[in-house]
């Protein structure tokens, strides 16, 4: 074998969020499983963070493009099978998240609870003293937000 | 869950669902550019987004099953062959109008997705996982403006009382059995509208609990049926022609 998954996962880093051009496919999740066939054929699963995301046709034809850079034979399926959720988020990502002034989503047990969103904590003077102004924000990922102590309107990414 | 009859059933309830969302999805839509608050303007965005993607991935499991492809299914049916309930074609009228009916109807979606990650169907029991987690920030909006403006002042609360009244006797129409009802409730597939209708009860009636809306008699008999079996009102095919106008042009045209 030529090249091992963390080799394609290694490759599949340059592929940013087109939305959020700080975070990559790998950190954001969004890839689900790399499998490598007898024949050295790259099988990669994707799944969009949420089913509406409009970006997804677009991110899965850069990870096409990266693979076929490296001369590859690939087959790239988006599917449910195993779905997005925001845990899946890595710390290198929440990290990168934070330092785009865009509050990394809380890790939760189970399911969200919805309190955590009506105090998010501030990504610019780290304050929870904060209300949530809606649920919805520039992008379906995203919500608004108000910090009371800095004064400053900042978004978040949601929860799911 | 294999056999002919039960893949009947199965397929009728995916386009009971498909339908509800592609075309709740287009009202929320024209909302776009218009909306009273420029939040509440990219919040019926967001959902219309949100709501025709779901709308696709539900059409994707009917393609699977030998339907058409998704777009064909969307754009080339006339209103006749829509099991949407009427609630979700209804013109969007006044924002209270839209905003009542989005509470209305996305507690149902809400519920009914819950209800389906048990499917016995399982890409269906898959995606419902994925889409409740969606549908969790709809409800929360509906809820939040429910108890703002059914609280506000005399005439926040007249306005929303209003839409109330008009919009519950479509909204009881979301829960029309279809004949497979029986099936698809013995098949596993789904719980069935009966136990839908049980909850949603509860759920609208915790929220209006907490404003001075009173909510109308929740009656059965009052429900204005007819969506599910593809009798619709005069805006439906309206929205159709719209939704259509582009795509018909030249249905074969590459994007």
């Amino acid at each position: 074998m030529k090249y091992t998954k963390e080799d394609i996962l290694k490759w599949l880093e340059v592929v940013k969020d087109p939305e959020i051009p700080v975070i990559s496919l790998v950190d954001l999740g969004v890839i689900t499983n790399i499998d490598i066939g007898p024949d050295d054929k790259v099988l990669v699963d994707m799944t969009p963070t949420f089913v509406g995301c409009p970006a997804i046709d677009y991110m899965k034809k850069e990870v096409e493009e990266v693979l076929a850079a490296k001369s590859v034979k690939f087959d790239v399926r988006v599917s449910f099978k195993s779905h997005w959720n925001s845990n899946r988020i890595t710390e290198k990502g929440r990290t990168a998240l934070k330092k785009f002034r865009l509050t990394p989503p809380a890790r939760y047990q189970v399911f969200p609870d919805l309190d955590i969103l009506k105090h998010a904590t501030c990504p610019n003077c780290d304050s929870q003293d904060t209300e949530m102004k809606s649920p919805f924000g520039p992008t379906l990922c995203r919500s608004l937000h108000y910090c009371n102590n800095c004064r400053q309107a900042f978004e978040q990414f949601k929860p799911v | 869950m294999k056999g002919n009859q039960s893949q009947s059933a199965l397929k009728k309830l995916l386009y009971n669902i498909a339908d509800d969302l592609l075309i709740l999805g287009h009202r929320n839509s024209e909302w776009t550019g218009i909306g009273p608050l420029l939040e509440e303007d990219i919040a019926f965005s967001s959902m219309a987004q949100d709501k025709i993607g779901q709308s696709l991935a539900i059409y994707e499991l009917l393609h699977q099953l030998g339907e058409p492809h998704p777009d064909t299914v969307a754009f080339m049916r006339n209103a006749n062959q829509f099991h949407n309930c009427q609630l979700v074609e209804l013109p969007i009228g006044e924002y209270q109008f839209s905003l009542v009916r989005h509470f209305l109807f996305d507690h149902s979606l809400l519920l009914r997705f819950q209800g389906l990650t048990d499917s016995s169907y399982e890409p269906l029991a898959q995606v419902s996982q994925k889409l409740v987690g969606e549908l969790r920030y709809h409800v929360m909006h509906a809820d939040s403006f429910i108890r703002q403006l059914g609280t506000a002042n005399e005439d926040s609360i007249g306005r929303m009382q209003t839409a109330l009244d008009i919009a519950v006797p479509y909204a009881l129409g979301i829960f029309e059995k279809s004949p497979e009802e029986e099936q698809i409730i013995s098949e596993g597939i789904f719980t069935g509208e009966q136990n839908l209708y049980d909850a949603w009860c509860r759920e609208i009636s915790k929220t209006t609990s907490l404003t001075s809306l009173k909510l109308p008699e929740l009656n059965p008999e009052q429900a204005i049926t007819g969506g599910r079996q593809g009798k619709h009102t005069k805006h439906l095919q309206l929205l159709l022609d719209e939704m259509a106008e582009v795509f018909k042009l030249e249905p074969g045209a590459e994007w």
